[in-house]
Protein backbone atom coordinates (compact mmCIF):
# COMPACT_ATOMS: atom_id res chain seq x y z
CA UNK A 1 0.00 0.00 0.00
CA UNK A 2 0.99 3.68 -0.97
CA UNK A 3 1.64 5.55 1.81
CA UNK A 4 1.30 9.63 2.44
CA UNK A 5 2.56 9.87 5.80
CA UNK A 6 4.07 8.32 8.19
CA UNK A 7 2.09 4.64 9.63
CA UNK A 8 1.90 6.46 13.45
CA UNK A 9 -0.21 9.05 12.04
CA UNK A 10 -4.19 9.39 12.33
CA UNK A 11 -5.14 8.59 9.17
CA UNK A 12 -7.81 11.29 7.17
CA UNK A 13 -8.62 8.54 5.16
CA UNK A 14 -7.66 5.15 4.53
CA UNK A 15 -7.97 2.98 2.11
CA UNK A 16 -7.04 -0.79 1.32
CA UNK A 17 -7.47 -2.91 -1.77
CA UNK A 18 -10.23 -0.51 -2.88
CA UNK A 19 -12.61 -0.59 -6.19
CA UNK A 20 -14.90 2.18 -7.10
CA UNK A 21 -17.45 2.31 -9.58
CA UNK A 22 -21.40 2.14 -10.10
CA UNK A 23 -24.07 -0.33 -9.47
CA UNK A 24 -21.55 -2.88 -8.37
CA UNK A 25 -19.15 -2.28 -11.79
CA UNK A 26 -16.01 -1.46 -11.33
CA UNK A 27 -14.44 1.67 -12.79
CA UNK A 28 -10.93 1.68 -10.44
CA UNK A 29 -10.21 -1.10 -8.63
CA UNK A 30 -7.35 -1.89 -5.99
CA UNK A 31 -6.98 1.85 -4.57
CA UNK A 32 -4.72 2.07 -1.68
CA UNK A 33 -3.17 4.92 -0.42
CA UNK A 34 -3.03 6.34 3.33
CA UNK A 35 -3.79 10.00 3.32
CA UNK A 36 -2.20 12.15 6.97
CA UNK A 37 -3.96 15.50 7.93
CA UNK A 38 -2.55 18.68 6.47
CA UNK A 39 -1.77 16.81 3.25
CA UNK A 40 -3.07 17.28 0.17
CA UNK A 41 -3.67 14.61 -2.92
CA UNK A 42 -4.36 15.38 -6.40
CA UNK A 43 -6.51 12.87 -8.10
CA UNK A 44 -5.26 13.37 -12.34
CA UNK A 45 -6.55 11.82 -15.48
CA UNK A 46 -8.97 12.55 -17.99
CA UNK A 47 -12.55 12.45 -18.77
CA UNK A 48 -14.35 9.01 -17.26
CA UNK A 49 -10.93 8.21 -15.83
CA UNK A 50 -12.50 7.43 -12.59
CA UNK A 51 -11.33 10.32 -10.22
CA UNK A 52 -14.97 11.62 -9.53
CA UNK A 53 -15.85 8.03 -9.42
CA UNK A 54 -13.12 7.36 -5.85
CA UNK A 55 -14.04 11.42 -4.72
CA UNK A 56 -17.58 10.21 -4.21
CA UNK A 57 -16.99 7.17 -2.71
CA UNK A 58 -14.04 8.81 -0.34
CA UNK A 59 -17.47 11.72 0.41
CA UNK A 60 -20.29 8.45 0.97
CA UNK A 61 -22.42 9.30 -1.89
CA UNK A 62 -21.13 6.21 -3.67
CA UNK A 63 -20.56 2.67 -2.07
CA UNK A 64 -17.19 0.77 -2.39
CA UNK A 65 -17.36 -2.00 -4.84
CA UNK A 66 -15.08 -3.86 -2.73
CA UNK A 67 -11.86 -3.22 0.18
CA UNK A 68 -11.91 -1.25 2.96
CA UNK A 69 -12.09 3.27 3.15
CA UNK A 70 -12.01 4.50 6.40
CA UNK A 71 -12.76 8.49 6.49
CA UNK A 72 -11.46 10.13 9.51
CA UNK A 73 -11.64 6.52 11.04
CA UNK A 74 -15.04 5.67 10.75
CA UNK A 75 -17.16 4.72 7.50
CA UNK A 76 -17.86 7.46 5.14
CA UNK A 77 -20.61 10.01 6.01
CA UNK A 78 -20.26 9.06 9.65
CA UNK A 79 -19.16 12.60 10.53
CA UNK A 80 -21.14 14.90 7.93
CA UNK A 81 -19.92 17.89 9.94
CA UNK A 82 -16.09 16.93 9.54
CA UNK A 83 -15.95 16.51 5.76
CA UNK A 84 -16.68 18.96 3.17
CA UNK A 85 -17.90 18.47 -0.67
CA UNK A 86 -18.03 20.16 -3.29
CA UNK A 87 -19.09 18.78 -6.76
CA UNK A 88 -18.66 19.38 -10.53
CA UNK A 89 -22.30 20.22 -11.39
CA UNK A 90 -25.06 22.25 -9.67
CA UNK A 91 -27.30 21.55 -12.78
CA UNK A 92 -30.29 23.32 -10.23
CA UNK A 93 -28.88 26.47 -8.68
CA UNK A 94 -29.76 28.21 -12.15
CA UNK A 95 -32.98 29.19 -11.05
CA UNK A 96 -32.83 28.96 -7.16
CA UNK A 97 -34.06 31.82 -5.52
CA UNK A 98 -31.02 32.06 -3.21
CA UNK A 99 -28.34 34.69 -1.97
CA UNK A 100 -24.79 34.08 -2.02
CA UNK A 101 -24.99 34.39 1.71
CA UNK A 102 -27.76 31.59 1.80
CA UNK A 103 -25.62 29.12 -0.31
CA UNK A 104 -22.81 29.66 1.76
CA UNK A 105 -24.48 29.33 5.45
CA UNK A 106 -26.08 26.06 3.98
CA UNK A 107 -22.71 24.60 4.62
CA UNK A 108 -23.35 24.89 8.20
CA UNK A 109 -26.28 23.04 8.49
CA UNK A 110 -24.21 19.43 8.60
CA UNK A 111 -23.29 20.20 11.91
CA UNK A 112 -26.60 21.33 13.45
CA UNK A 113 -29.15 18.85 12.00
CA UNK A 114 -32.41 19.80 11.88
CA UNK A 115 -33.06 21.80 15.07
CA UNK A 116 -30.14 22.64 16.19
CA UNK A 117 -29.57 26.74 16.07
CA UNK A 118 -27.24 28.36 13.68
CA UNK A 119 -24.56 30.20 16.24
CA UNK A 120 -22.57 33.20 16.24
CA UNK A 121 -19.47 30.90 15.54
CA UNK A 122 -21.28 29.61 12.26
CA UNK A 123 -22.23 33.42 11.09
CA UNK A 124 -18.29 34.45 11.94
CA UNK A 125 -17.31 31.09 9.28
CA UNK A 126 -19.81 31.59 6.81
CA UNK A 127 -18.41 35.55 6.81
CA UNK A 128 -14.72 34.19 6.72
CA UNK A 129 -15.54 32.19 3.81
CA UNK A 130 -16.84 34.94 1.31
CA UNK A 131 -14.40 37.25 2.29
CA UNK A 132 -11.53 34.71 1.70
CA UNK A 133 -12.92 33.51 -1.56
CA UNK A 134 -13.77 37.15 -2.55
CA UNK A 135 -17.97 37.19 -2.78
CA UNK A 136 -18.44 38.62 0.73
CA UNK A 137 -19.58 42.04 -1.99
CA UNK A 138 -21.97 39.35 -3.62
CA UNK A 139 -23.73 38.45 -0.23
CA UNK A 140 -27.02 39.24 -0.80
CA UNK A 141 -27.12 38.92 -4.74
CA UNK A 142 -29.09 36.72 -6.33
CA UNK A 143 -27.28 33.57 -7.04
CA UNK A 144 -29.04 33.13 -10.40
CA UNK A 145 -27.60 36.45 -11.27
CA UNK A 146 -23.64 35.65 -11.32
CA UNK A 147 -21.44 34.60 -13.79
CA UNK A 148 -20.07 31.32 -13.92
CA UNK A 149 -16.81 31.93 -12.71
CA UNK A 150 -18.44 34.08 -9.38
CA UNK A 151 -20.65 30.67 -8.94
CA UNK A 152 -17.61 28.53 -8.55
CA UNK A 153 -16.37 31.39 -6.07
CA UNK A 154 -19.65 30.86 -4.22
CA UNK A 155 -19.47 27.19 -4.29
CA UNK A 156 -15.86 27.13 -2.75
CA UNK A 157 -16.71 29.03 -0.37
CA UNK A 158 -19.41 27.14 1.13
CA UNK A 159 -16.97 24.27 0.90
CA UNK A 160 -14.48 26.00 2.96
CA UNK A 161 -17.29 27.59 5.39
CA UNK A 162 -18.13 23.87 6.76
CA UNK A 163 -14.49 24.27 8.84
CA UNK A 164 -14.13 20.67 7.93
CA UNK A 165 -11.00 18.31 8.57
CA UNK A 166 -11.67 16.55 5.35
CA UNK A 167 -12.23 18.76 2.13
CA UNK A 168 -12.76 17.00 -1.51
CA UNK A 169 -13.21 19.05 -4.30
CA UNK A 170 -13.93 18.38 -7.92
CA UNK A 171 -12.59 20.25 -10.84
CA UNK A 172 -12.60 23.37 -8.24
CA UNK A 173 -10.44 26.03 -10.22
CA UNK A 174 -12.74 25.59 -13.39
CA UNK A 175 -14.18 28.57 -14.38
CA UNK A 176 -11.95 30.57 -12.38
CA UNK A 177 -10.17 33.24 -13.22
CA UNK A 178 -6.22 33.60 -12.57
CA UNK A 179 -6.79 35.75 -9.42
CA UNK A 180 -9.20 33.41 -7.94
CA UNK A 181 -7.22 30.39 -9.17
CA UNK A 182 -4.31 31.99 -7.14
CA UNK A 183 -6.79 33.24 -4.28
CA UNK A 184 -8.48 29.21 -3.95
CA UNK A 185 -4.90 27.68 -3.95
CA UNK A 186 -3.96 30.01 -1.11
CA UNK A 187 -6.55 29.12 0.37
CA UNK A 188 -5.93 25.02 0.24
CA UNK A 189 -2.34 25.97 1.77
CA UNK A 190 -3.43 27.54 4.06
CA UNK A 191 -6.08 25.12 5.24
CA UNK A 192 -3.53 22.29 4.92
CA UNK A 193 -1.05 24.26 7.24
CA UNK A 194 -3.86 23.93 10.11
CA UNK A 195 -4.09 20.51 9.37
CA UNK A 196 -6.80 20.26 7.40
CA UNK A 197 -6.88 17.30 4.29
CA UNK A 198 -7.96 17.98 1.19
CA UNK A 199 -8.23 15.54 -2.08
CA UNK A 200 -8.36 17.43 -5.32
CA UNK A 201 -9.87 15.88 -8.59
CA UNK A 202 -8.46 17.57 -11.24
CA UNK A 203 -7.17 17.68 -15.25
CA UNK A 204 -4.33 20.17 -14.32
CA UNK A 205 -1.29 19.43 -14.12
CA UNK A 206 -0.10 22.09 -12.69
CA UNK A 207 -2.45 22.11 -10.02
CA UNK A 208 -1.55 18.80 -9.06
CA UNK A 209 2.09 19.72 -9.38
CA UNK A 210 1.44 22.17 -5.85
CA UNK A 211 -0.36 19.29 -3.91
CA UNK A 212 1.84 17.12 -1.99
CA UNK A 213 0.76 13.69 -3.63
CA UNK A 214 -0.92 12.58 -6.38
CA UNK A 215 -2.94 9.77 -8.11
CA UNK A 216 -2.65 9.30 -12.05
CA UNK A 217 -6.27 7.37 -12.57
CA UNK A 218 -7.34 6.30 -16.67
CA UNK A 219 -9.37 3.04 -14.97
CA UNK A 220 -6.80 2.13 -12.89
CA UNK A 221 -4.10 3.68 -10.46
CA UNK A 222 -1.20 4.70 -13.11
CA UNK A 223 1.02 6.21 -10.67
CA UNK A 224 0.71 7.34 -7.07
CA UNK A 225 3.68 8.95 -4.98
CA UNK A 226 4.68 12.46 -4.16
CA UNK A 227 3.83 14.79 -6.95
CA UNK A 228 7.11 15.59 -8.16
CA UNK A 229 8.11 12.24 -8.69
CA UNK A 230 4.56 10.44 -10.14
CA UNK A 231 4.00 13.60 -12.84
CA UNK A 232 6.67 11.99 -14.94
CA UNK A 233 6.51 12.16 -19.08
CA UNK A 234 5.68 8.64 -19.20
CA UNK A 235 3.36 8.23 -16.79
CA UNK A 236 1.29 11.15 -18.19
CA UNK A 237 1.41 9.48 -21.82
CA UNK A 238 -0.18 6.23 -19.88
CA UNK A 239 -3.00 9.07 -18.01
CA UNK A 240 -3.90 10.96 -21.05
CA UNK A 241 -2.22 9.18 -23.92
CA UNK A 242 -0.27 12.30 -24.94
CA UNK A 243 3.30 12.68 -25.19
CA UNK A 244 4.54 16.00 -23.65
CA UNK A 245 7.33 17.31 -21.96
CA UNK A 246 6.88 18.12 -17.96
CA UNK A 247 9.40 20.58 -16.90
CA UNK A 248 9.82 23.33 -14.71
CA UNK A 249 6.56 23.16 -13.27
CA UNK A 250 4.74 23.08 -17.15
CA UNK A 251 3.29 20.58 -19.21
CA UNK A 252 3.86 21.19 -22.77
CA UNK A 253 2.11 19.32 -25.22
CA UNK A 254 4.24 18.04 -28.16
CA UNK A 255 2.03 15.12 -29.78
CA UNK A 256 -0.70 12.77 -29.46
CA UNK A 257 0.65 9.00 -29.05
CA UNK A 258 -1.56 5.95 -29.73
CA UNK A 259 -1.38 2.81 -28.08
CA UNK A 260 -0.88 4.50 -25.02
CA UNK A 261 -1.95 1.61 -22.84
CA UNK A 262 1.44 -0.11 -23.21
CA UNK A 263 3.17 1.79 -20.84
CA UNK A 264 3.31 1.85 -17.07
CA UNK A 265 3.35 3.84 -15.17
CA UNK A 266 5.31 4.00 -11.66
CA UNK A 267 2.79 2.54 -9.12
CA UNK B 1 -71.50 50.28 -5.41
CA UNK B 2 -67.33 48.59 -5.44
CA UNK B 3 -68.31 47.55 -2.30
CA UNK B 4 -71.00 45.63 -3.21
CA UNK B 5 -69.48 43.92 -6.07
CA UNK B 6 -65.98 43.03 -4.31
CA UNK B 7 -67.14 42.70 -0.43
CA UNK B 8 -70.86 41.68 -0.77
CA UNK B 9 -70.99 38.23 -2.26
CA UNK B 10 -68.60 36.74 0.61
CA UNK B 11 -70.56 38.68 3.64
CA UNK B 12 -73.82 37.84 2.14
CA UNK B 13 -73.60 34.43 1.34
CA UNK B 14 -72.23 31.77 3.95
CA UNK B 15 -71.61 28.84 1.24
CA UNK B 16 -69.24 32.01 -0.34
CA UNK B 17 -67.32 33.10 2.89
CA UNK B 18 -66.87 28.96 3.46
CA UNK B 19 -65.18 28.70 -0.21
CA UNK B 20 -63.32 31.47 0.09
CA UNK B 21 -62.17 30.06 3.43
CA UNK B 22 -61.25 26.77 1.46
CA UNK B 23 -59.71 28.54 -0.95
CA UNK B 24 -57.54 30.40 1.37
CA UNK B 25 -56.34 27.49 3.29
CA UNK B 26 -55.36 25.52 0.06
CA UNK B 27 -53.65 28.51 -1.14
CA UNK B 28 -51.43 28.10 1.63
CA UNK B 29 -50.48 24.74 1.73
CA UNK B 30 -49.96 25.19 -1.98
CA UNK B 31 -48.09 28.41 -1.84
CA UNK B 32 -45.64 25.78 0.66
CA UNK B 33 -46.03 22.85 -1.39
CA UNK B 34 -45.71 24.22 -5.01
CA UNK B 35 -42.77 26.36 -3.75
CA UNK B 36 -40.87 23.15 -3.90
CA UNK B 37 -42.50 21.93 -6.78
CA UNK B 38 -41.49 24.39 -8.83
CA UNK B 39 -37.83 24.65 -7.46
CA UNK B 40 -36.96 21.21 -7.55
CA UNK B 41 -38.97 20.16 -11.27
CA UNK B 42 -41.33 17.94 -10.02
CA UNK B 43 -44.26 19.16 -12.38
CA UNK B 44 -45.16 16.10 -13.63
CA UNK B 45 -44.71 14.27 -10.52
CA UNK B 46 -47.35 16.96 -9.30
CA UNK B 47 -49.68 16.68 -11.57
CA UNK B 48 -49.58 12.64 -12.09
CA UNK B 49 -50.76 12.55 -8.43
CA UNK B 50 -53.44 15.22 -8.84
CA UNK B 51 -54.62 12.80 -11.28
CA UNK B 52 -53.75 9.44 -10.38
CA UNK B 53 -56.21 9.78 -6.77
CA UNK B 54 -59.42 9.70 -9.27
CA UNK B 55 -59.75 5.76 -8.99
CA UNK B 56 -59.32 5.70 -5.33
CA UNK B 57 -62.04 8.43 -5.33
CA UNK B 58 -64.64 6.71 -7.65
CA UNK B 59 -64.06 3.75 -5.15
CA UNK B 60 -64.19 4.63 -2.12
CA UNK B 61 -67.74 6.55 -3.85
CA UNK B 62 -68.61 2.96 -4.79
CA UNK B 63 -68.07 1.92 -1.37
CA UNK B 64 -69.79 4.17 0.19
CA UNK B 65 -66.46 5.18 2.04
CA UNK B 66 -65.74 8.97 1.73
CA UNK B 67 -63.88 10.67 -1.16
CA UNK B 68 -61.25 11.70 0.82
CA UNK B 69 -59.84 8.44 1.85
CA UNK B 70 -59.69 6.78 -1.94
CA UNK B 71 -57.90 9.94 -2.72
CA UNK B 72 -55.39 9.12 -0.05
CA UNK B 73 -54.96 5.56 -1.17
CA UNK B 74 -55.09 6.58 -4.70
CA UNK B 75 -52.18 9.07 -4.04
CA UNK B 76 -50.15 6.75 -1.93
CA UNK B 77 -50.30 3.71 -4.46
CA UNK B 78 -49.23 6.21 -7.09
CA UNK B 79 -45.87 7.28 -4.71
CA UNK B 80 -45.36 3.53 -4.32
CA UNK B 81 -45.99 2.65 -7.90
CA UNK B 82 -43.42 5.35 -9.18
CA UNK B 83 -40.66 4.21 -7.12
CA UNK B 84 -41.43 0.34 -7.78
CA UNK B 85 -40.67 0.95 -11.50
CA UNK B 86 -38.18 3.16 -11.63
CA UNK B 87 -35.90 0.60 -9.24
CA UNK B 88 -37.55 -2.58 -11.27
CA UNK B 89 -36.74 -1.20 -14.56
CA UNK B 90 -34.24 0.78 -16.17
CA UNK B 91 -36.94 2.97 -17.14
CA UNK B 92 -36.74 6.71 -15.99
CA UNK B 93 -39.24 8.14 -13.49
CA UNK B 94 -40.94 10.76 -15.92
CA UNK B 95 -41.71 6.98 -17.94
CA UNK B 96 -42.83 5.66 -14.48
CA UNK B 97 -44.63 8.64 -13.23
CA UNK B 98 -46.28 8.77 -17.33
CA UNK B 99 -47.39 4.93 -17.26
CA UNK B 100 -49.02 5.40 -14.05
CA UNK B 101 -50.80 8.86 -14.93
CA UNK B 102 -52.89 7.62 -17.51
CA UNK B 103 -52.99 4.36 -16.10
CA UNK B 104 -55.24 5.46 -12.93
CA UNK B 105 -56.86 8.25 -14.59
CA UNK B 106 -58.19 5.74 -17.01
CA UNK B 107 -58.83 3.09 -14.22
CA UNK B 108 -60.67 6.19 -12.94
CA UNK B 109 -63.10 6.65 -15.90
CA UNK B 110 -63.87 3.55 -16.69
CA UNK B 111 -65.32 3.18 -12.95
CA UNK B 112 -66.95 6.08 -13.16
CA UNK B 113 -68.29 4.98 -16.43
CA UNK B 114 -69.65 1.64 -15.12
CA UNK B 115 -71.45 3.34 -12.65
CA UNK B 116 -74.61 5.15 -13.68
CA UNK B 117 -75.18 5.88 -10.05
CA UNK B 118 -72.39 8.69 -9.34
CA UNK B 119 -71.23 9.13 -13.15
CA UNK B 120 -72.37 12.68 -12.81
CA UNK B 121 -70.08 13.13 -9.86
CA UNK B 122 -66.98 12.96 -12.64
CA UNK B 123 -67.46 16.37 -13.37
CA UNK B 124 -66.95 17.03 -9.56
CA UNK B 125 -64.30 14.89 -8.81
CA UNK B 126 -62.37 16.50 -11.46
CA UNK B 127 -63.06 19.99 -11.09
CA UNK B 128 -63.98 20.19 -7.49
CA UNK B 129 -67.30 21.97 -5.61
CA UNK B 130 -65.86 24.69 -3.71
CA UNK B 131 -69.38 26.45 -3.09
CA UNK B 132 -70.39 23.01 -1.66
CA UNK B 133 -68.12 22.85 1.50
CA UNK B 134 -68.99 21.94 4.36
CA UNK B 135 -67.12 23.51 8.01
CA UNK B 136 -66.28 19.81 8.76
CA UNK B 137 -64.29 19.96 5.33
CA UNK B 138 -62.75 23.48 6.46
CA UNK B 139 -61.62 21.92 9.46
CA UNK B 140 -59.73 18.97 7.97
CA UNK B 141 -58.20 21.28 5.08
CA UNK B 142 -57.32 23.55 8.15
CA UNK B 143 -55.62 20.34 10.14
CA UNK B 144 -53.69 19.18 6.40
CA UNK B 145 -52.25 22.98 5.88
CA UNK B 146 -50.67 22.84 9.55
CA UNK B 147 -49.40 19.40 8.69
CA UNK B 148 -47.82 20.36 5.86
CA UNK B 149 -46.35 23.79 6.98
CA UNK B 150 -45.00 22.14 10.30
CA UNK B 151 -43.23 19.51 7.38
CA UNK B 152 -42.13 22.62 6.00
CA UNK B 153 -40.21 24.11 8.82
CA UNK B 154 -39.12 20.92 10.32
CA UNK B 155 -37.69 19.99 7.24
CA UNK B 156 -36.79 23.19 6.03
CA UNK B 157 -33.07 22.85 5.92
CA UNK B 158 -32.92 19.09 4.49
CA UNK B 159 -35.78 20.52 1.70
CA UNK B 160 -33.31 23.55 0.74
CA UNK B 161 -30.40 21.63 0.83
CA UNK B 162 -32.12 19.00 -1.57
CA UNK B 163 -33.38 22.04 -4.07
CA UNK B 164 -29.77 23.20 -4.00
CA UNK B 165 -28.11 19.48 -4.76
CA UNK B 166 -29.17 16.18 -3.47
CA UNK B 167 -25.67 15.57 -3.16
CA UNK B 168 -25.07 17.94 -0.71
CA UNK B 169 -27.73 17.27 1.16
CA UNK B 170 -26.23 13.48 1.72
CA UNK B 171 -22.84 14.90 2.66
CA UNK B 172 -24.80 17.16 5.21
CA UNK B 173 -26.18 13.94 6.86
CA UNK B 174 -29.45 14.10 5.20
CA UNK B 175 -30.58 11.44 3.25
CA UNK B 176 -31.91 12.77 -0.32
CA UNK B 177 -34.34 9.59 -0.53
CA UNK B 178 -36.33 10.07 2.63
CA UNK B 179 -36.74 13.97 2.46
CA UNK B 180 -37.93 13.13 -1.17
CA UNK B 181 -40.54 10.92 0.01
CA UNK B 182 -41.89 13.13 2.51
CA UNK B 183 -41.58 16.15 -0.13
CA UNK B 184 -44.26 13.29 -2.05
CA UNK B 185 -46.18 12.60 0.82
CA UNK B 186 -46.95 16.77 1.30
CA UNK B 187 -48.02 16.64 -2.38
CA UNK B 188 -50.08 14.01 -2.08
CA UNK B 189 -51.78 15.49 1.40
CA UNK B 190 -52.47 18.38 -0.72
CA UNK B 191 -53.90 16.46 -3.43
CA UNK B 192 -55.86 15.09 -1.33
CA UNK B 193 -57.33 17.41 1.06
CA UNK B 194 -57.80 19.96 -1.94
CA UNK B 195 -59.38 17.54 -4.42
CA UNK B 196 -63.14 18.69 -3.03
CA UNK B 197 -62.37 22.13 -3.19
CA UNK B 198 -60.69 22.59 -6.78
CA UNK B 199 -61.10 19.18 -7.90
CA UNK B 200 -58.37 17.04 -8.98
CA UNK B 201 -57.92 18.48 -12.61
CA UNK B 202 -57.15 21.91 -10.88
CA UNK B 203 -55.15 21.27 -7.98
CA UNK B 204 -52.62 21.04 -10.13
CA UNK B 205 -52.67 24.84 -11.09
CA UNK B 206 -52.94 25.93 -8.08
CA UNK B 207 -49.84 23.69 -7.03
CA UNK B 208 -48.04 25.44 -10.36
CA UNK B 209 -49.36 28.97 -10.96
CA UNK B 210 -48.70 30.73 -7.68
CA UNK B 211 -45.43 29.29 -6.74
CA UNK B 212 -44.16 30.11 -10.66
CA UNK B 213 -45.62 33.25 -10.29
CA UNK B 214 -43.70 33.86 -7.09
CA UNK B 215 -40.28 32.65 -8.67
CA UNK B 216 -40.37 35.31 -11.23
CA UNK B 217 -39.59 37.93 -8.55
CA UNK B 218 -38.19 35.96 -5.46
CA UNK B 219 -34.91 36.33 -3.99
CA UNK B 220 -35.53 33.67 -1.27
CA UNK B 221 -37.60 30.42 -0.76
CA UNK B 222 -39.59 31.65 2.23
CA UNK B 223 -40.37 34.73 0.24
CA UNK B 224 -41.41 32.64 -2.67
CA UNK B 225 -43.46 30.57 -0.34
CA UNK B 226 -45.21 33.28 0.85
CA UNK B 227 -45.28 35.05 -2.13
CA UNK B 228 -46.98 32.08 -3.74
CA UNK B 229 -49.64 31.21 -1.06
CA UNK B 230 -50.60 35.92 -1.28
CA UNK B 231 -50.95 34.86 -4.91
CA UNK B 232 -53.33 31.98 -4.82
CA UNK B 233 -55.44 33.55 -2.27
CA UNK B 234 -55.53 36.54 -4.60
CA UNK B 235 -56.69 33.73 -7.36
CA UNK B 236 -58.71 32.37 -5.15
CA UNK B 237 -60.41 35.36 -4.09
CA UNK B 238 -60.91 36.46 -7.90
CA UNK B 239 -62.14 33.69 -8.98
CA UNK B 240 -64.70 33.55 -6.87
CA UNK B 241 -65.93 36.86 -7.55
CA UNK B 242 -65.90 36.11 -11.12
CA UNK B 243 -67.94 32.86 -10.40
CA UNK B 244 -70.54 34.79 -8.53
CA UNK B 245 -71.01 37.93 -10.84
CA UNK B 246 -70.58 35.85 -14.49
CA UNK B 247 -71.69 32.57 -14.03
CA UNK B 248 -68.41 30.60 -13.94
CA UNK B 249 -67.08 27.52 -12.44
CA UNK B 250 -65.47 28.49 -9.60
CA UNK B 251 -63.01 25.64 -9.90
CA UNK B 252 -62.22 26.94 -13.01
CA UNK B 253 -62.26 30.63 -12.52
CA UNK B 254 -59.91 30.03 -9.74
CA UNK B 255 -57.17 28.63 -12.10
CA UNK B 256 -57.72 30.47 -14.68
CA UNK B 257 -56.98 33.57 -12.49
CA UNK B 258 -53.82 31.67 -10.99
CA UNK B 259 -52.73 31.21 -14.79
CA UNK B 260 -53.52 35.64 -15.98
CA UNK B 261 -51.69 36.30 -12.77
CA UNK B 262 -48.85 33.88 -13.62
CA UNK B 263 -48.76 35.96 -17.74
CA UNK B 264 -49.49 39.12 -16.28
CA UNK B 265 -46.42 39.10 -13.94
CA UNK B 266 -44.46 37.80 -16.71
CA UNK B 267 -45.22 40.60 -18.61
CA UNK B 268 -44.68 42.89 -16.37
CA UNK B 269 -41.29 41.28 -15.23
CA UNK B 270 -40.07 41.20 -18.96
CA UNK B 271 -40.69 44.65 -19.07
CA UNK B 272 -38.32 45.97 -16.37
CA UNK B 273 -35.03 46.17 -16.60
CA UNK B 274 -33.21 43.08 -15.78
CA UNK B 275 -31.48 43.44 -12.33
CA UNK B 276 -27.99 41.87 -12.91
CA UNK B 277 -25.55 40.96 -9.79
CA UNK B 278 -22.21 41.29 -11.52
CA UNK B 279 -20.41 43.57 -9.22
CA UNK B 280 -17.67 42.82 -7.67
CA UNK B 281 -16.55 40.54 -10.65
CA UNK B 282 -12.89 40.90 -10.70
CA UNK B 283 -12.67 41.03 -6.43
CA UNK B 284 -9.93 39.22 -5.40
CA UNK B 285 -9.26 37.97 -2.21
CA UNK B 286 -10.25 40.02 0.94
CA UNK B 287 -7.98 38.09 3.23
Amino acid sequence: MNRIEAPGQPAAVEAVGLCVGYQGETVVADIGFRLAPGKVLALVGSNGSGKTTLLKTVAGLLPAVSGSLEVLGARPLASPGKVSYMGQFHPSSFMLPLRVHDVVRMARFAAHGLFGRMTAEDERAVREAMAVMGVRDLAEAPLNGLSGGQRQRVFLAQAFARDADLILLDEPAANLDATARATYRRCVRELTAAGRSVIVATHDIDEAAECDWTMLLAHRVVAFGPSAEVLTQSALLATFGIVGKYQEGGIVIVEREHGHDDCQGSH
Amino acid sequence: MIMDFLITPFSSNAFLLNALLAGMLVSIACGIVGTFVVLRGLAFIGDALAHGVLPGVAIAMLLGLPGMLGAAVGALGMIFGIGFITRRSNLSSDTAIGLLFVGMLALGVAIVSRSHAFSGDLVRILFGEILGIRTSELVIQLVATLVIAALAVVCYRPFLLLCFSPEQAEVSGFSPRRYHAIMLVMIALTVVVSFRTVGTLLVFGMLLAPAASAALFSRKITTMVLTASGIGACSVYLGLLASYHYNIAAGAAITLAASALFFGLLTIKQLLPAPRARHGASQGAAS
